[in-house]
């Protein structure tokens, strides 16, 4: 065969696999408002930066007449691009073929391009669009589930590694996305759940839809399995885009830093907080108010609101940000708060990207339902994580910090390398109030009028107590900041700790309490 | 400005905060103590056999009924000496989690 023969051969084979599972499968995807595997990853990727590997990829299972069925490129696309110059490695199933199912081949592509991303140290992005488990491949379908997994936990910390929920995720598929760092959903068209609905109907008797039961907007919401959420695909892929800027390609780099701006006019500092400390503000002002250009991207924005993150520059670098959010459920300290703020300060920590934490909380959550969730252990992920943490670690104290909050949220004792309070703060074992009831109840109760007595024990309380300067005249705060110098006491913080060092005590790994 | 409205109040320490309030928080079940004699359902399942009936003197640890869930044929033991009161299931019923199955006393 001449050598343009052979040319056009290689054209011929390349563009039946490109129809994936042949065009009235794309039309059925596109009435559900998808896009095709390929389509997405071009909306993703850079122009004409992506590279498809093992696109001649076949199964090779027998059992129940598989032997006569071929599927084109076994269901999922992988390869390798670049988002805004940066390298990604990614896959990206494709329900167009047999449901997006997984077997065996289809895993081995799989891991072949998550073990390139690893070796490269670049980031991973999965795209998942599947039925789940290639039933006819049986227990080779879940040996190639495993391998994802254990690949998934290898690469944890060392490579950034992202999901992409774009169709029904369903058993055991849904736990790489899991053990992944970054969740993306989009609105009607992500589903995630261990057991479906059909399963809940025939043993529970219960009816709920899918949507109902794992769409985009409960995992957004209720689970905090997604970290994301978008109204369209084409919304999904700019966050993704706009999430790579902010990170670096893997843990032995620093995110790429951008050039400085400053915060734009209409967030005054001076003006957000009320000093009454039972009156709300949104503490995303105050982030918006220091961070460079007024750029803050925000992580599970509609999960346990009560505590804010995500990720800002400070001079041009990326840094992250966790807040107490006095706006919702006045900040308190709780079980998904604790979770949500923990695992983030660990993802900074892991990828050396500074955390500065402001604190304005009232302490932790009461009642039985907080208790008998757990909120002893969960709370806990938040010492442990700041403690572990040996990135640079700003604390800025705006108004409340009262008692186990107070010690939890980036505290001088879990060695944070700089704690500032403003004038505002009331730093003290616990709200005047409560103090007060206890240290004088007796006090209160032998005076002849209860009432008055407590509220003038109050007023003394926090006339002694509810400041900052108590803890500063134990060192426990570096300095009390006007708020308004507070962006320019970050950029110090962060110049002067480029360079910092520490040294943690030898261990396998330490055992925290998930 | 709009986030500012509908706010609630909540009560942490004895001080009250302007502030919204969750859904889950709205939704949260006030905490009630068990009662022995409230057989429950400790799992969504199929009632497969009731082996008392009302009336019948049970002792603590008797055997009451079977409940078919999770492919596991689970026994429904009785937690207290007494008398049953009140069997609120039937044979074949499908029932959710934390319903009464019987009454005891």
């Amino acid at each position: 065969m001449a050598v343009n023969k052979k040319i056009e051969e290689l054209h011929e084979r390349r563009q039946k696999l490109l129809l994936g599972g042949g065009e009235q499968a794309i039309e059925k995807q596109k009435a559900l408002g998808k896009s095709t595997a390929r389509e997405r990853i071009m909306s993703l990727l850079d122009k004409d930066s992506f590279s498809e590997y093992d696109m001649f990829v076949e199964h090779d299972a027998r059992d129940f007449d598989m032997d006569k069925k071929t599927l084109a490129s076994d269901g999922v696309v992988i390869g390798t691009g670049t988002i805004y110059g940066a390298p990604v490695a990614l896959f990206a199933q494709d329900f167009t073929v047999a449901g997006g199912s997984l077997g065996l081949m289809h895993s081995r592509k799989i891991t072949k391009i998550m073990d390139h991303a690893l070796k490269m140290r670049i980031p991973l992005i999965g795209i998942n669009d599947s039925g789940g488990a290639r039933i006819q491949e049986g227990v080779n379908s879940l040996a190639g589930y495993g391998e994802i997994f254990f690949r998934n936990t290898l690469s944890s910390g060392v490579i950034p590694q992202i999901s992409v929920i774009l169709g029904p995720c369903a058993g055991g598929a849904v736990y790489s996305p899991a053990l992944t760092d970054f969740v993306f959903v989009v609105d009607n068209i992500s589903k995630m759940f261990i057991t479906g609905p059909e399963v809940i109907k025939t043993v529970l008797g219960e009816e709920i839809s899918m949507e109902e039961l794992g769409g985009a907007r409960i995992h957004s919401e209720i689970s905090g399995n997604a970290h994301f959420f978008a109204e369209s695909e084409d919304e999904c892929f700019e966050q993704i885009k706009r999430l790579i800027t902010f990170i670096p390609w893997s843990n032995d780099r620093k995110a790429r830093p951008f050039d400085p701006g400053e915060p734009q006019a209409e967030y005054n500092i001076e003006k957000i907080v009320p000093d009454d400390p039972t009156l709300p503000y949104d503490v995303r002002d105050i982030i918006r108010a220091v961070v460079d250009n007024s750029d803050f991207f925000e992580i599970m924005e509609h999960y346990a609101r009560n505590m804010v993150i995500g990720f800002g520059r400070i001079n041009g670098q990326t840094t992250g940000f966790v807040a107490n959010q006095p706006l919702e459920m006045a900040g308190v300290l709780d079980v998904d708060s604790s979770d949500k703020a923990a695992r983030f300060i660990r993802y900074c920590d892991a990828f050396n990207i500074p955390i500065i934490t402001f604190v304005d909380l009232p302490g932790y959550m009461p009642g039985a339902d907080q208790e008998y969730a757990g909120v002893i252990r969960h709370g806990a992920k938040v010492l442990y994580a700041y403690s572990e943490a040996t990135v640079p670690k700003i604390t800025v104290i705006l108004r409340k910090a009262y008692g186990g909050g107070y010690i939890a949220m980036g505290s001088r004792h879990l060695r944070a390398d700089f704690v500032f309070a403003w004038p505002t703060a009331e730093i003290a074992v616990m709200g005047p109030e409560g103090a007060a009831n206890i240290i004088f109840r007796k006090e209160i109760m032998l005076s002849d009028n209860p009432d008055e007595t407590r509220q003038r024990k109050v007023e003394e309380y926090k006339e002694k107590f509810a400041n900052p300067y108590v803890a500063a005249s134990r060192g426990y705060i570096d300095a009390v900041i006007e708020p308004g110098e507070t962006r320019k006491f970050l950029i110090h913080s962060i110049t002067v700790s480029k360079n910092k060092l520490i040294q943690m005590p030898e261990k396998k790994h330490g055992v925290p309490p998930f | 400005m709009k986030k500012f409205e509908n706010l609630g109040t909540l009560n942490i320490n004895t001080r009250l905060y302007k502030t919204r309030l969750s859904s889950k928080y709205a939704n949260r079940q006030p905490y009630k103590s068990a009662d022995p004699g409230m057989v429950m359902s400790f799992i969504p399942g199929t009632v497969l056999d009731i082996v008392v009936e009302p009336g019948q003197i049970v002792r603590k640890g008797e055997l009451l009924m079977i409940l078919d869930a999770m492919k596991m044929k689970n026994q429904i033991k009785c937690k207290m000496d007494g008398i049953v009161k009140n069997v609120l299931v039937k044979k074949g019923d499908k029932i959710s989690k934390g319903i009464v199955l019987i009454e005891m006393e």
